[in-house]
């Protein structure tokens, strides 16, 4: 490619605000400016190449950047808080689809990118090309199938079947073969299957993993998207792309493993299937059905919170579900009014996405210096005269830490059962994701709320 | 708080000019070695090229590992909005595709990588925003 100095000292420029964007994250009073910065990096990166002498003919692109740019601030704009997962998960699979037409449109007009003639490609820049292309496949049918489940077109369940681990792993010898093929030929049939069988990858990876794992698979669909990027940099010897690849790469691979530590599963663990799946996890708690639960109304919960001195509400996917954030803050401002101290308390992986419960419960303007993480709050709890829990289930489980047998053993829990009460609101008295009992129900200072999570907080509020 | 918060982005952002100019002075230097090597061995993609992008992808692992450790577990989500974002850094590519003055199968490509990266772009950051605002200081 023709780099002139000032391209190329745009291009670093750009890089840097990148960069300083990730930076403004660590608080929540840089972010925004961050998210500018960012915003002025891109808008730098596509004029520089604009003004670049490869680009001749304007009016196409002025129509694609229009339609594009159209599309997405309709949607981002319309969306719902409750339905970030699933956007989020949407967007990746369009950097993969990029990605994949980027390499198509290199491979068949190589001059473009001063990377050779068609027919006469380096073979390097063959290798880097097929990269992209089966990074970018993956990710795109992955966050597709992952965009499914996340907004209910496909069930959550992990879907299994036998022989499924060899299917994939004869896959991706397959793939390994075509890539091998496509650099020493150049041919067009070996890219195309290339592109086939990364699709098919994509689905079969995704396809198994169940819906509480989606934290996960959306940070590590993140993290794909990223290294896609880095690998059409390196076909285009494009440093920008590949600072701006690597990144959003490290920024996924690092979500994943959080994620993962919070569940205390490792990261093939969680690919190669969901829990639940060998058949002895649902008895480990065993039977429920001749233990006696103490039920409880909307009165008696907003009695014992109004002589509670400290309430801590424990979130989870069920409050998101139940769009119920809005009635919790009603409840915790009447709770602040009567004199109780009111916080939250946020397990890593609440929700369907990192971060969700935070977003959520700023949408209903909780102020983010009330919200705790798990490290900072566990210690709490045993000072709290009211733990209420919200759509959280496993998160709040003893057995992961009493119980070797149990599925999740090992797995940081909020110790919800410290406090003096504790509050469940839940539709039924089902098992969390996991599948395994919650012993915690049956305990004398535990209360069951039967009911929807907005309707049961919204009773207890008209109660106070 | 203000005060300290603006001087922080002063010093960094001069951090990051200096940074700037390094990197180009760098740029610079591996422009010219690549041109050497090029009129040495003739192919243009030599290994003098990939070793120069192989280390840029490298540290920037690196400044990604360490950035992203600092951002606090709160805005994680935003996190994933701006990335997202960040990502589409790939329309640099589509839209050298989209650029040429005649009319091939490429360039159709280009089009709909353009339109792809676009949605991506402005959703992004515009959603990533809309997170944000909700961060604000409350005024209790």
């Amino acid at each position: 490619m023709t780099m002139t100095d000032l391209t190329m000292f745009s291009y670093i420029v750009a890089a840097v605000f990148f960069v300083l964007a990730l930076r403004g994250l660590s608080n929540p009073e840089t972010a925004r400016t961050g998210n500018i910065l960012g915003m002025v990096g891109m808008g730098l990166a596509i004029l520089t190449t604009l003004l670049s002498p490869v680009v001749q003919s304007y009016v196409f692109i002025i129509l694609a950047i229009v339609i594009g740019g159209a599309i997405g601030t309709v949607v981002a704009l319309k969306v719902q808080m409750t339905a970030l997962p699933q956007l989020v998960a949407a967007f990746h699979s369009l950097v993969g689809m990029a990605a994949v037409l980027v390499a198509s449109a290199a491979l068949f007009a190589p001059e473009s990118y001063g990377i050779g003639t068609p027919g006469h490609i380096h073979a390097g820049s063959l290798i880097e090309m097929s990269l992209g292309t089966a990074v970018g496949a993956i990710t795109f049918s992955g966050s597709v199938i992952a965009f499914g489940k996340l907004q209910g077109l496909i069930s959550g369940k992990p879907l299994m079947f036998k022989g499924q681990h060899m299917l994939n792993l004869a896959l991706g010898v397959l793939l390994v073969v075509l890539l091998a093929v496509f650099a020493a030929t150049e041919s067009y049939t070996a890219f195309f299957l290339l592109l086939a069988l990364s699709f098919a990858l994509g689905f079969l990876l995704i396809l198994p993993i169940g819906g509480a794992d989606m934290p996960v698979v959306i940070s590590m669909l993140n993290s794909y998207s990223g290294w896609a990027a880095c690998g059409i940099g390196f076909t285009l010897h494009n440093a920008l792309l590949i600072v701006a690849g690597a990144l959003v790469g490290s920024s996924g691979a690092i979500l994943s493993y959080i994620m993962c530590k919070g569940m205390n599963r490792s990261i093939f663990n969680v690919i190669l299937g969901g829990f639940g799946t060998d058949g002895s996890a649902a008895s480990a708690g065993g039977p429920a059905g001749d233990r006696a639960v103490k039920a409880g109304s909307a009165d008696d919960a907003a009695f014992i919170m109004k002589n509670a001195s400290k309430v801590i509400i424990v979130p989870g996917y069920g409050m998101a579900v139940a769009q119920a954030q809005h009635a919790l803050r009603e409840m915790a401002d009447t709770l602040k009014a009567e004199g109780v101290e009111v916080k939250y308390a946020i397990h890593p992986v609440a929700g369907r996405m990192p971060g969700h419960m935070n977003v959520l419960l700023a949408e209903a303007n909780v102020p983010y210096d009330e919200v705790f993480e798990l490290e900072e709050i566990n210690n709490d709890f045993q000072t709290a005269d009211v733990v209420y829990v919200i759509g959280a289930n496993d998160v709040t489980n003893p057995a992961a830490k009493t119980d070797p047998a149990s599925p999740i053993y090992g797995m940081p829990i909020l110790d919800v059962e410290r406090a003096k009460t504790v509050l469940f609101v839940k539709r039924s008295m089902a098992s969390g994701y996991a599948g395994v009992e919650n012993e915690l129900f049956f305990r004398d200072n535990t209360m069951m709320l039967f009911g929807d999570a907005k309707k049961m907080t919204e009773e207890i509020v008209q109660s106070l | 708080m203000e005060t300290t918060v603006a001087l922080g982005a002063k010093t960094l952002a001069e951090k990051a000019a200096d940074l700037a100019q390094n990197a180009q002075l760098l740029a610079q230097q591996a422009a010219e070695a690549a041109a050497a090597a090029t009129a040495h061995g003739g192919a243009a993609a030599g290994p003098s090229e990939f070793w120069y992008l192989f280390t840029v992808f490298v540290l920037a692992c690196f400044v990604g590992f360490y950035v992203v450790w600092s951002v606090t577990p709160a805005l994680h989500s935003p996190l994933m909005g701006v990335t997202n974002a960040i990502s589409s850094v790939i329309i640099v590519g589509a839209l050298i595709a989209a650029g040429p003055a005649d009319f091939t199968g490429s360039k159709v490509l280009g089009f709909f990588a353009v339109v792809l990266a676009a949605v991506n772009i402005f959703g992004g950051f515009i959603v990533t925003q809309r997170m944000l605002q909700m961060f604000k200081k409350k005024t209790k």
